[in-house]
């Protein structure tokens, strides 16, 4: 198999607090293949968003990126800020989470989408705005050469939500990451969303790495799933591996609180460790029911592969998982 | 528990002005709450649902009185509400809680937790300090937080747990309803459940009505025990949870449940596709309201179309109507079939005699001639404003006499054509 476009390497990013040494991402490994869907899913507050944001450094400067992030063959971890600018925005682009704050309310649409295209791209205003009228029709605004003119605040949600994909989408980008574009929107438009990035990963042979705390949105659009909680990442596997035979303790939680699935009043328990003081171990394993004793001491346990039934792509890091532990019966994968 | 319900809602409207020009006159309407009746007896909890912008918040703070209606009834214990006054408005107040949507701007950050949870006890008349402290310890318990969280700032709690102290504010006076608006949309799934959870349990403790407000269906399958459906300030569909969403009457109904991401990464996509936005409310859609999204808008009878076939034949209609269809826009014909999904052959030969030529129309720019010619299939969706009525036939076991603003248990009134016999096609 080729290279990954996206290929990240023991990722560390720390944030120096009041309160201490926050830790959001502790050793992250992922990959993002060509024209993959890649999900990155967590909790608030387990790290996922830090990733994707020192992927293009969209971090404070208070933060400190460690590891390595190998996009098509140049570590962008090493990059100058200057070097870096061509990938921002350019052959990696950015769909955030509320569409409200992703677009100036001062511009008209066409204006924003315009610069988009301009900034990456030496093309004439008139080319631009052309190029600006069919991404806008590609992302479904009905009539785009008329509603070119118009402001943000006159557009609702969704609507806000296909502007700024179609900005994303001006330079033509290999990767796209979009960090819970759905949330802010109702579940109808919700939908509309997911099927138009789904249908445009296809349709340019476009990477995307999608943020979100919805398992259920997972299911719908990832072609792979990486599961994160508290800055480590617990599983990752193929999205059907991931359903079907979830391996971790913490996966099999968060998919038996999930509505239309299991039972909806289960739920984990506790919550979240604190950041700047992390348990020892796993850190999952305040809250998890099978914890056994060696799980409270050293570091993080190493992915290793969830067993045979379920492929080689299938990583869990648990203790349970490895030969000196035995698996308790509940988390055995059905062998069928 | 009694028969009478606690809360009766009858026709309630909030309609606000809309204002314009240099004199600021009232020019215009918008109905964002028009005509919206359910019952809510004690121990039950009742889902209004719908997207954003069909009125469901409004018509939560709208039955409490936070906002005055500008038409029907609201009756809390058999009192119409706007009758009240004095003491019995204030136990009105007392009696009827609600939990608003933000629990961020919800809490004064310079009060702590305790101070915030005792205010209600004090506007009340609680003029005990102490006795103050032990109700408040007492009720921050009940909803799963501690008696010494009561000394802290809101900003030390996670999201899930100031919804929890928002919940024990509400709470503190013993309510005997309970409005819940978004509980949990701004809440991680794993805290959801949480919440959710805590809720059930609060009800069947305490007894409570709740009325629920959310955009998420799945939210309300999980603690619901009747669901009212809206759209544009009416309820389209009203039943119970489970029947509702077993058996959805109403294509918009259908269309909501469709969009819940299935947790399931094999289910097959059988998604009903709901294309646009919800309509600006100032201008809402003649006829039912749903028609210009609606996957089941019903062909004129005199032509035989498949559903699909018709839904891109009707889309084109809106379009030429609208006026959204440019002189120079399409090449040819087929561009125009393309261009809206409609079949290069209609399986109808009338229909497709018609179509055809309002199709070379388009193409030639000639569009009122298109739209003169796309007259034939005008939808009696476009003319009729469907009623909310329970389904002929449906009238075993159901809320038998009192239709129309019935809440008998097994009643399921919807508003859609398709079901109403009276209307002419």
């Amino acid at each position: 198999m080729s290279d990954p476009l996206l290929s990240v390497r023991d990722l560390r990013v720390r944030f120096e607090t009041d309160d201490g040494v926050v830790r959001a991402v502790d050793g992250v490994d992922f990959d993002v293949r060509e024209g993959e869907t890649v999900c990155l899913v967590g909790e608030s507050g387990s790290g996922k968003t830090v990733a994707c944001e020192s992927i293009t450094r969209l971090l404070p400067d208070s933060a400190a990126i460690d590891g390595e992030i190998r996009f098509d063959g140049t570590d962008l971890a090493d990059c100058s800020a200057s070097d870096l600018g061509s990938y921002r925005g350019g052959r990696i682009g950015h769909v955030f989470q509320n569409p409200q704050d992703a677009l100036d309310p001062v511009y008209t649409v066409g204006q924003q989408v315009v610069e988009a295209i301009r900034i990456h791209r030496d093309v004439s205003k008139a080319t631009a705005r052309e190029e600006a009228v069919a991404l806008l029709d590609r992302v479904g605004i009905g009539e785009a050469e008329a509603r070119f003119d118009d402001y943000p605040h006159q557009f609702s949600g969704g609507m806000k939500q296909r502007v700024v994909v179609a900005m994303a989408l001006a330079p033509d980008p290999d990767l796209l990451i979009a960090d819970e574009p759905t949330t802010a929107l109702d579940v109808t438009i919700q939908r509309q969303v997911l099927d138009l990035l789904a249908d445009l990963g296809a349709e340019r042979g476009m990477a995307l790495l999608f943020v979100t705390h919805d398992l259920g949105v997972v299911a719908e659009i990832a072609d792979r799933v990486v599961v994160m909680y508290a800055g480590e990442v617990m599983e990752s596997a193929g999205v059907h591996a991931l359903f079907d035979d979830p391996a971790h303790p913490y996966t099999r939680a968060l998919l038996a609180c999930l509505p239309g699935r299991g039972d909806p009043f289960e739920t984990i328990g506790g919550s979240i460790p604190d950041p700047t003081d992390p348990p020892d171990g796993c850190r999952f394993h305040p809250r998890c029911p099978h914890a056994v004793e060696d799980c409270e001491t050293g570091d993080h346990p190493a992915p290793r592969s969830a067993g045979s039934v379920t492929g080689t792509d299938h990583e869990v890091a648990c203790l349970l998982y490895d030969d000196d532990h035995a698996l308790p019966r509940e988390l055995e994968v059905a062998d069928d | 528990m009694t028969d009478a319900p606690l809360l009766e809602v009858r026709a309630l409207e909030k309609h606000y002005p809309v204002r314009s020009g240099l004199l600021r006159r009232v020019t215009d309407h918008v109905e964002a709450v028009d005509g919206v009746s359910f019952d809510v007896r004690e121990g039950e909890t009742v889902g209004l649902v719908g997207e954003s912008g069909c009125g469901k918040s409004t018509t939560a703070t709208t039955l409490l009185g936070l906002e005055d209606p500008t038409g029907g009834e609201v009756r809390f214990d058999g009192e119409p509400i706007a009758d009240l006054a004095g003491d019995d408005r204030d136990r009105f107040r007392r009696r009827a809680q609600i939990v608003f949507q933000d629990h961020n701007s919800a809490f004064d950050p310079r009060l702590t937790v305790g101070e915030s949870v005792a205010e209600p006890l004090a506007i009340h008349g609680l003029a005990d300090a102490e006795r103050r402290r032990e109700i408040v310890a007492d009720t921050l318990e009940r909803v799963g937080l501690s008696a010494g969280d009561a000394d802290r700032y809101p900003r030390e709690f996670s999201g899930g747990q100031k919804q929890r102290i928002a919940l024990a504010r509400a709470l503190v006076l013993d309510p005997d309803l309970l409005v819940v608006d978004e509980p949990v949309s701004a809440l991680d799934v794993s805290v959801q459940a949480e919440i959710l959870s805590l809720l059930s349990d609060l009800r069947d403790d305490l007894g409570l009505a709740m009325v629920l407000v959310s955009h998420d269906l799945g939210v309300v399958r999980q603690i619901c025990d009747r669901v009212c459906v809206m759209y544009l300030g009416e309820v389209v569909e009203r039943g119970p949870t489970a029947a509702l969403f077993d058996d959805p009457r109403h294509p918009y109904t259908e269309a909501l449940l469709s969009a819940i991401p299935e947790p399931d990464p094999d289910a097959v996509d059988d998604t009903v596709e709901l294309t646009g936005d919800v309509p600006d409310p100032s201008n809402p859609p003649a006829g039912c309201s749903f028609h210009p999204r609606c996957h089941r808008v019903i062909a004129p009878e005199a032509f035989d179309l498949a559903r699909g076939a018709f839904r891109s034949v009707f889309d084109l209609r809106l379009a030429v109507e609208r006026g959204d269809v440019a002189v120079d826009e399409y090449d040819d014909s087929a561009a125009v079939r393309d261009e809206f999904g409609v079949p290069d052959r209609l399986g109808d030969d009338d229909a497709e005699q018609v179509l055809a030529a309002a199709v070379e129309a388009v193409a030639a720019g000639r569009i009122d001639d298109a739209a003169d010619r796309l007259a034939a299939f005008e939808s009696v969706c476009e003319r009729e404003d469907p009623a909310l009525e329970p389904v002929e036939g449906d009238a075993d076991g159901a809320g038998g006499g009192n239709s129309g603003d019935g809440n008998g248990d097994g009643e399921r009134p919807v508003a859609c054509l398709r079901t109403d016999e009276s209307v002419e096609r």
